[in-house]
């Protein structure tokens, strides 16, 4: 839906509160705080070795495998996407002006700034953290997979074959890990052609923008992720449009705006119920003396007005 | 009838031949709830990462609470807006509420993946304003309570003064007995305030539940993704509540051989009219207005799944009841009610998962055996538990006019709680 569109509703009066609650639910999602941190995936670096993912699961405790089980390349022949047992996957993409060199996409959770997730958890068992992470408490979760439902990015990934205790699962940029003092995430600290840079989500901001100046011809001209639903606290750089490249086309607004603006502008202090409550009162007393009468009257209800 | 109306059970239990069919339904449906509980949601259910909500969100727990309306529009005609010839049909909705908000916390408890944690919004340290979904489910649990509140005195009136618990249960008679008569004071003196407040909690969960699928806007098919999806939800469930009481309460009287209450009806079966008219215009220009029209010809399977929710449950239904002779005649007020439930549970189902698409799955979400036996399971149990109600606890009007000559081995049906399948309907068509 477009904004014309959206504006169009004006005269049937839903765009009243809609503009009255718009204050309210940007207050409710939070900027991106100074120390909020993430990271810049340089994708044209990226050379499809995989063992960002064999970090990850190590660091998470998904697999006992050896690094070298992580080489086997036939994985890239499809498509894949997170699951409950890896919270990042690299996938291959064929490069038609330079066949030799195929572009390798990692994917995790996009960390981002406004999260729907976060708005869409009924029991705050999703929160944001100042330090950009996006984290999650499996204990109050009540498995609705509503978060799931909201993120844009088809992130968070369900325990479905867990009968008893089931998660949620995605990445966690590492959370526990980089609050300690200069560490950084698994994958991270793993990658070797350094195609990964993690830092203050502004400094990559600038640094990404200082390579597409610097290099024109091996970026396009956009960072995803600095204003993708919001922004994300992981952004990437690509020789080549992100459509083709398996990343959604998302617009700059969070995607939760519009429910949490209904949300809020019919709810807020509770004055709209309070209002219909009142209302309702007042029918009821008026019809009912109004009634009196009526009631004594045997009622002829075959004929009675419905309107 | 309007001053001295007093209610009673039904005199005569309903057929045998029908429970017997619940029943093994019913079971069916208990195995299968307890293969979800035992092996998880992957076994049971074809839920996926990419696909996390299926039908028994849809149908289990969106469409039935939407069915079961019935319980708070009757509440406001006969009580706030005092139409008291609908009277008599007050308790058979109220019923209706009580039981299709059950079935749908009941479901709720088998869809969700920690299902001991239902309580959790609940819990002031929990609470978390911003969700659409936070917000409903306080709405239907607090609704809920104040079902059961105001289901209290219909209890108390069969019981009070005549309890007489069997066996070494005896002994406890006195205190039942104390308790139920308090309750009845205390109910009778909270009652009409909490009838206010019942209906304004479900003109707020019923427009949050439109709201809920507004949060995924580039996964939802645009016939079905608009900013005003929570009012058309609301306006729905408006038409939905009363199409279903006239349904069931055809239904029931055909099952206890009575004759429907016809002039009742037919004159509610106006406001169905009326508000299904201004639902339909509401969605078809909305249609029109986003411009969405022009994807009826871009293929796929969303128009004929959107044609399906507006020509038989929308237009036919329409077109149906804007005739006198439909509106007096039991088995046609029957079906087109039946349809008028039809269309709002495919709109919930196409909402919910068939204008749901992921970007990644390489195929759709379909139901899964155990969903659809489930569904089952709880429909049938559930329809037990209201062709007991009715003849155990004063539900029904109490009536002179009890056809007593219909035989008693006939088996009829006697109404589907939560639930308008129009096949269901076919049995009354007899009459
Ligand atoms: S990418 Fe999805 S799961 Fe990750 S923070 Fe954003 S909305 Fe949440
Ligand atoms: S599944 Fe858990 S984390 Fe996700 S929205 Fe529901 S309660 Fe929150
Ligand atoms: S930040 Fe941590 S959790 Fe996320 S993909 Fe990297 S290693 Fe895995």
């Amino acid at each position: 839906m477009n904004r014309r569109q959206f504006l169009g509703w004006g005269c049937l009066g839903a765009a009243a509160p809609l503009a009255g609650g718009r204050a309210a639910a940007s207050e409710a999602s939070g900027a991106a705080s100074d120390n909020a941190r993430g990271v810049l995936v340089d994708t044209t670096e990226c050379v499809g070795c995989r063992k960002c993912e064999w970090a990850c699961n190590r660091e998470h405790h998904l697999t006992d495998e050896p690094l070298e089980s992580y080489e086997d390349t036939s994985v890239f022949e499809q498509a894949r996407r997170m699951d409950t047992a890896a919270y990042t996957v690299v996938n291959r993409f064929d490069n038609a002006r330079n066949p030799e060199r195929p572009i390798f996409m990692k994917v995790q959770c996009m960390h981002c700034v406004k999260p729907a997730c976060v708005s869409a958890c009924l029991v705050g068992a999703l929160r944001k953290q100042d330090a950009g992470a996006v984290t999650y408490e499996g204990w109050k979760c009540i498995g609705c997979r509503y978060c799931m439902v909201a993120c844009p990015f088809e992130v968070p990934a369900y325990e479905y074959d867990n009968a008893l205790t089931p998660l949620v699962r995605k990445c966690s940029l590492c959370f526990e890990r980089t609050q300690r003092e200069g560490e950084s995430p698994a994958c991270v600290a793993m990658c070797p052609p350094m195609a990964l840079t993690f830092g203050r989500r502004s400094d990559l901001l600038a640094l990404a923008r200082e390579k597409i100046a610097a290099h024109p011809d091996r970026y396009i001209d956009h960072v995803y992720g600095e204003h993708e639903a919001g922004g994300t606290s992981w952004l990437y750089l690509a020789e080549r449009s992100f459509a083709t490249l398996g990343f959604p086309t998302i617009g700059d607004a969070p995607v939760q705006e519009l429910a949490e603006t209904i949300q809020h502008s019919v709810f807020k202090f509770g004055l709209p119920p309070l209002m219909v409550l009142g209302a309702l009162g007042l029918f009821m007393k008026a019809f009912d003396e109004a009634g009196k009468d009526a009631v004594r009257k045997p009622a002829a209800s075959g004929e009675e007005s419905a309107v | 009838m309007t001053t001295h109306l007093e209610f009673a059970p039904l005199e005569r239990g309903m057929s045998r031949t029908t429970n017997r069919v619940l029943l093994v339904i019913g079971a069916v449906g208990v195995v299968a709830i307890l293969y979800r509980f035992l092996f998880g949601l992957g076994a049971a259910t074809n839920l996926s990462n990419q696909y996390p909500w299926g039908v028994w969100k849809a149908i289990s727990v969106a469409a039935a609470v939407a069915l079961a309306t019935g319980g708070f529009t009757m509440a406001a005609l006969v009580h706030v807006f005092h139409r008291r010839a609908y009277e008599p049909l007050a308790r058979l909705a109220l019923l209706i509420g009580v039981l299709g908000y059950t079935f749908g916390a009941a479901s709720l408890a088998v869809d969700i993946g920690r299902y001991y944690n239902i309580w959790h919004p609940a819990w002031p340290t929990m609470w978390q304003g911003n969700s659409v979904l936070f917000e409903v489910a306080m709405c239907i649990m607090s609704y809920l309570m104040i079902l059961y509140v105001e289901f209290t005195p219909v209890i108390c009136e069969r019981y009070a003064g005549r309890v007489a618990l069997p066996g070494g249960l005896a002994r406890w008679n006195g205190a039942v007995e104390a308790l139920l008569r308090a309750a009845e004071r205390l109910t009778g003196r909270v009652l009409s305030v909490l009838l206010l407040v019942g209906i304004v909690l479900s003109c707020m969960h019923h427009s949050s539940l439109g709201a809920l699928m507004l949060v995924a806007p580039h996964k939802m098919h645009p016939f079905w993704y608009t900013p005003v999806l929570p009012l058309l939800f609301l306006l729905s469930v408006l038409a939905a509540g009363f199409a279903v009481v006239i349904l069931v309460s055809i239904l029931t009287a055909r099952g206890a051989g009575r004759r429907p209450d016809l002039p009742a009806l037919s004159s509610l079966s106006l406001y169905v009219l009326v508000f299904l008219a201004v639902y339909l215009v509401a969605r078809i220009s909305d249609l029109l207005i986003r411009e969405v029209h022009l994807h009826l010809t871009a293929g796929g399977v969303e128009p004929l799944w959107l044609l399906i929710e507006l020509l038989p449950g929308g237009l036919l239904p329409l077109l149906l009841l804007g005739s006198a002779r439909v509106r007096n005649t039991p088995a046609l007020l029957g079906w087109a009610c039946g349809l008028v439930g039809f269309g709002v549970l495919m709109n919930r189902v196409n909402v919910f998962v068939v204008a749901y698409r992921s970007a990644y799955a390489a195929t759709r979400y379909t139901p899964g055996v155990f969903e659809l036996l489930t569904i089952a399971g709880m429909l049938a149990i559930f329809t037990i538990a209201f062709r007991y109600a009715v003849a155990t606890l004063p539900i029904l009007p109490k009536t002179a006019e009890t056809l007593s000559m219909v035989s008693d081995t006939a088996d009829e049906g006697a109404g589907e709680p939560g639930d308008a399948a129009p096949e269901g309907v076919r049995e009354c068509a007899h009459a």
